[in-house]
């Protein structure tokens, strides 16, 4: 057994303190000079039911959950012991063990709370501990934990045992309390951390090799996750103005905005529906304010009809969609890559957006600051697109990622004085100027509520240069390829100004994988691992949805004999869409799929190529599928 | 110096000045009440001293939806009974705008009644102008939520077997600081009322009835109406909910039965409007929000600063 890596996973019920314990305990690895990357699985639920975070730690840059786990904290679920919702749901005390025993690497380590599982109940536990050279620690943290404070502390206990059964240093772990608590309940705590760590170290003989990897990062780091970085994104954008809807993972990004805003002198609202939610960002930026909402799938359909709106009347305005399972409402706590043409194409007629989709915290900070950048620029939606596990799934980022100066400009918006020299047309300003010679991109300009001389009527119908609606055929054409002819300039501007797509691996690789947004990391650890095996492989990760990154994606399959789509969804949707952007390479392309609610490993990537290029691997054992293009 | 110039000027305001110079033809039918809010509209405005670069219009889809192409100030023409929610929004971005929101009875009680509730609820500090015709006229002639029980038309052949909105009682229970009822054929009352609504501070509702000589010719024109505050048969305290409330359902049952009751139904002047409210939580800035990308000496913060929480 290599030391190399920690994947820690902590099982127990939902509403348990899975999440705040398992963060306070990557942040302690964080501290610790280690590079950390968390996973949770959840159950749609609010308390009980099984769940568990996963946190990989390593000295090297960790860029996915990796595969399998090797150290398991089953803690019991305390929600479970409704007789009558044991009858419902089946016995959940026990599951935070026995769900999790699959996937337990061999020689890997277990502590269980024998305070609440009896590890008696599961069939075979035994012969399934000594086939795979487990090594189990059963301790009574619940016990511990009622008798120096109360049961929920028992994840405390449970840390303790971790930090002594893995040799680390427990200063990390109080430093982090000494911050989150005070008085009595810190008191409480920092005991049962200790006593548990000293039980362990005196009553039992550590029988395995585990320790925790020793950390030498010196570079200042957060832990974030992905909807952290979208919100300090559109906060450091000047973004002022939130509206939206609850709906798991989009939560996420909305309460973390909501969480800052008031104190910046922002507003969030919480409205009554999604279709309301993206209305009231447009009223917000057509009347001046920098402003956002957003959705996960089935709230991102309801916001079809005022992103077509954004689009006619030319109001900026950023939506997030944070892509859950679908179709409908789907899987609401699980991941999945479905949602790409819905948000590509939804809303009438021959619409256009900007669609970026970052594939890690840092990208999602970077694109969403791109995305106001352009939205405001060009006067027109942008959307950022990214899935439940880079949404809640924390990462550790160089803090310096953020050190970056605010942009509050408002971007193609006149001033006063530009409007005393202003075409009038009927006494309104002509917002919606023809763009004859091309040179401003597509762009007219913009005038806010309020200023003088800049009236003008802002309509979703087809209307002419002051915005009267007009079903004029020669104004329809003018207005239309104007409109049009933003996503080329935009094209334009982020081949020059933004380098979005991700290269990874020797520049002269035989084969290539693709991907798109959080799949960049778990496919860069399978090209590791397939050059190192013997194979020529590079990937890429494509962020510009629209305008799609044609020059670069063009490039880099023509470099390459064949290329592996990797994707989270049933359908290929991400394949489909290049070969429609590049209207060319079908014989080149084949697709990893993975649908089943959990995001990849590596070793399903490495499986996935295997089994197309190489030695014809065996997928059965994983939920996924390839699946050869059609056509060009 | 400001960005917003408009906002605020001080002078004589003429009612001409809210037709755009080159008036695009109208496109309501001869003898539309449509004609009617127009008009009070722009007299009402000089009366509330308000210019039209201050003023924003925002109107949904339909007959009604078309006012902000024929009156000139600022104007949103969004999409089918979603006027309420770019209009609050707009308000809250830059609280000095006069906010005036206007749809018809199809667009703002059907398709957008989840607003109207909610927007009435908040008190935002706003008008909304309903053109009432029981009818959807645009798309030619369907039953609409006010259209009477009984009314037959070519999605409702046999007649409808709906009870139409009450949408006075709606406004009132929903939260509405400010309800009252006007007619297209009483343009003194109309100018008086819209005057009143866009003075108030906090959500104004006033429910238009306009006539659609086309698509409903059984209705009535509206008249003979009777101005509740002008009658001495109705007493009632229109600051009083009950009374109010009482008072509305009068007027809600004898619509259909030809008797039109129009006036002020209900004025609560103290109820603070949403923004005063969420300025109080501190849940909103004092200075307006759209003004701050002008101020070139505002210091804005930037996520770094809030990073220590991740470390």
């Amino acid at each position: 057994m290599t030391n190399d890596e920690l994947i820690w996973r902590i099982a127990g019920g939902s509403g348990d303190g899975i999440d705040s314990t398992s963060q306070n305990f990557a942040k302690a690895l964080m501290r610790s000079g280690l590079n950390v990357f968390t996973h949770r699985h959840y159950p749609s639920r609010i308390r009980g039911g099984h769940t568990y975070v996963e946190i990989r730690a390593k000295d090297e840059p960790v860029k996915s959950r990796g595969d399998n786990y090797n150290f398991l904290l089953a803690l019991g679920d305390s929600f479970a012991r409704n007789p009558q919702e044991e009858a419902y749901y089946g016995n959940e005390e026990i599951k935070p063990l026995t769900e999790n025993l699959d996937e337990l690497r061999e020689g890997g380590v277990i502590v269980y709370d024998s305070g609440l599982l009896d590890a008696s109940e599961i069939e075979n536990f035994d012969e399934r501990v000594e086939e795979n050279n487990w090594h189990v620690y059963d301790l009574d943290l619940r016990g511990l934990a009622k008798e120096h404070g109360r049961e929920v502390m028992r994840n405390t206990a449970g840390v303790g045992a971790t930090a002594a059964l893995l040799d680390m240093d427990l200063q990390y772990i109080e430093d982090l309390m000494e911050d989150a608590m005070s008085g009595d309940v810190l008191e409480a705590n920092l005991q049962i951390l200790e006593e548990a760590y000293e039980s362990v170290n005196e009553d039992y003989e550590h029988t395995h090799d585990l320790r925790a990897p020793t950390g030498t990062q010196e570079e200042e780091q957060v832990l974030v996750s992905g909807s952290h970085g979208i919100a300090y994104g559109s906060l450091d954008e000047g973004c002022r103005f939130i509206s939206g809807y609850p709906m798991t993972p989009w939560t996420d990004v909305f309460t973390i905005m909501t969480q800052h805003l008031p104190d910046m002198g922002g507003i969030s609202e919480q409205v009554e529906d999604e279709i309301a939610a993206a209305s009231l960002a447009i009223g917000a930026s057509h009347a001046g304010a920098k402003a956002m909402s957003g959705s996960s799938g089935g709230g991102f359909a309801l916001m079809s009809e005022p992103l077509g709106l954004a689009e006619m009347t030319e109001t900026p305005i950023v939506l997030v969609e944070s892509m859950r399972a679908g179709g409908s409402t789907g899987m609401p706590t699980k991941p999945e890559q479905g949602d790409l043409e819905h948000v590509l194409y939804t809303s009438q007629g021959d619409s256009n957006r900007v669609v970026f989709a970052p594939g890690d915290a840092a990208e999602c900070y970077e694109q969403t600051r791109k995305a106001f950048e352009i939205a405001y620029e060009y006067q027109i939606p942008a959307i950022v697109i990214y899935d439940q596990k880079l949404s809640g799934g924390h990462q550790t980022v160089p803090e310096d990622v953020f050190d970056e100066e605010p942009n509050p400009d408002i971007g193609s918006v006149v001033t006063e004085e530009d409007l005393e020299e202003a075409v009038q047309e009927a006494g309104r300003f002509k917002r919606y100027m023809y763009d004859a010679d091309g040179e401003r991109g597509g762009v007219s300009p913009r005038s806010l509520p309020g200023q003088k001389g800049g009236n003008y009527l802002a309509s979703g119908n087809e209307h002419n240069e002051v915005g009267h609606i007009s079903e004029d055929p020669d104004n329809r054409v003018l207005q239309m390829n104007r409109r049009m002819s933003k996503l080329e300039s935009i094209r334009d501007e982020l081949a020059e100004n933004a380098d979005h797509q991700t290269v990874y691996g020797p520049e002269d690789a035989e084969y290539g994988i693709l991907s798109w947004g959080s799949t960049k990391g778990v496919v860069e650890e399978a090209v590791d691992v397939l050059n190192e095996q013997g194979h020529s492989v590079k990937a890429m990760n494509v962020s510009d949805m629209m305008p799609f990154a044609k020059d670069e994606v063009t490039a880099f399959l023509e470099s390459v004999d064949e290329a592996l789509v990797v994707e989270m969804n049933a359908t290929a949707q991400f394949r489909r869409h290049v070969q429609g952007q590049l209207g060319r390479f079908g014989e080149k392309l084949y697709s990893l799929l993975k649908y089943d609610g959990n995001p990849f490993e590596p070793r399903e990537v490495v499986s996935g190529f295997e089994s197309r290029i190489g030695d014809d691997a065996d997928l059965s054992q994983y939920n996924v599928r390839i699946e050869s293009a059609t056509g060009d | 110096m400001s960005a917003f110039n408009a906002i605020g000027e001080e002078r004589e305001i003429n009612r001409d000045e809210f037709t755009p110079e080159i008036e695009p033809q109208a496109t309501w039918c001869p003898g539309c009440g449509d004609f009617g809010v127009l008009k009070a509209l722009k007299q009402a405005m000089p009366e509330v001293g308000r210019t039209p670069e201050e003023t924003l219009l925002v109107t949904g889809i339909g007959c009604s939806g078309k006012l902000s192409s024929y009156f000139k100030s600022y104007g949103f023409h969004s999409i089918h009974g979603r006027a309420l929610p770019v209009a609050r929004a707009a308000k809250m971005a830059n609280p000095d705008l006069e906010v005036v929101a206007a749809g018809g009875d199809g667009d703002g009680y059907g398709i957008g009644g989840n607003h109207f509730m909610h927007t009435a609820r908040e008190n935002h500090d706003m008008t909304y102008i309903v053109f009432d015709n029981e009818i959807f006229g645009l798309t030619k002639g369907q039953t609409s939520p006010t259209s009477p029980k009984g009314h037959k038309s070519k999605t409702q052949p046999h007649g409808s077997a709906k009870q139409p909105i009450r949408p006075l009682s709606l406004a009132l229970t929903s939260g509405a600081s400010y309800v009252a009822r006007t007619a297209a054929v009483n343009p003194n009352q109309a100018k008086e009322i819209l005057t009143e609504a866009m003075e108030h501070d906090g959500f104004a509702h006033v429910d238009f009835l306009t006539q659609c000589p086309t698509w409903n010719k059984d209705a009535k024109q509206y008249v003979p109406y009777i101005d509740v505050q002008d009658s001495d048969d109705y007493d009632f305290d229109i600051t009083d909910r009950s009374e109010a409330s009482e008072m509305m359902q009068k007027a809600e049952n004898a619509l259909y039965e030809g008797e039109v009751l129009t006036g002020r139904f209900y004025h609560d002047e103290d109820r603070p409007s949403y923004q005063e409210e969420k300025q109080a939580t501190g849940d909103m800035p004092e200075e307006p929000l759209a003004e701050r990308y002008f101020d070139e000496d505002y210091e804005w913060e930037r996520s770094y600063d809030l990073l220590d929480r991740h470390k």
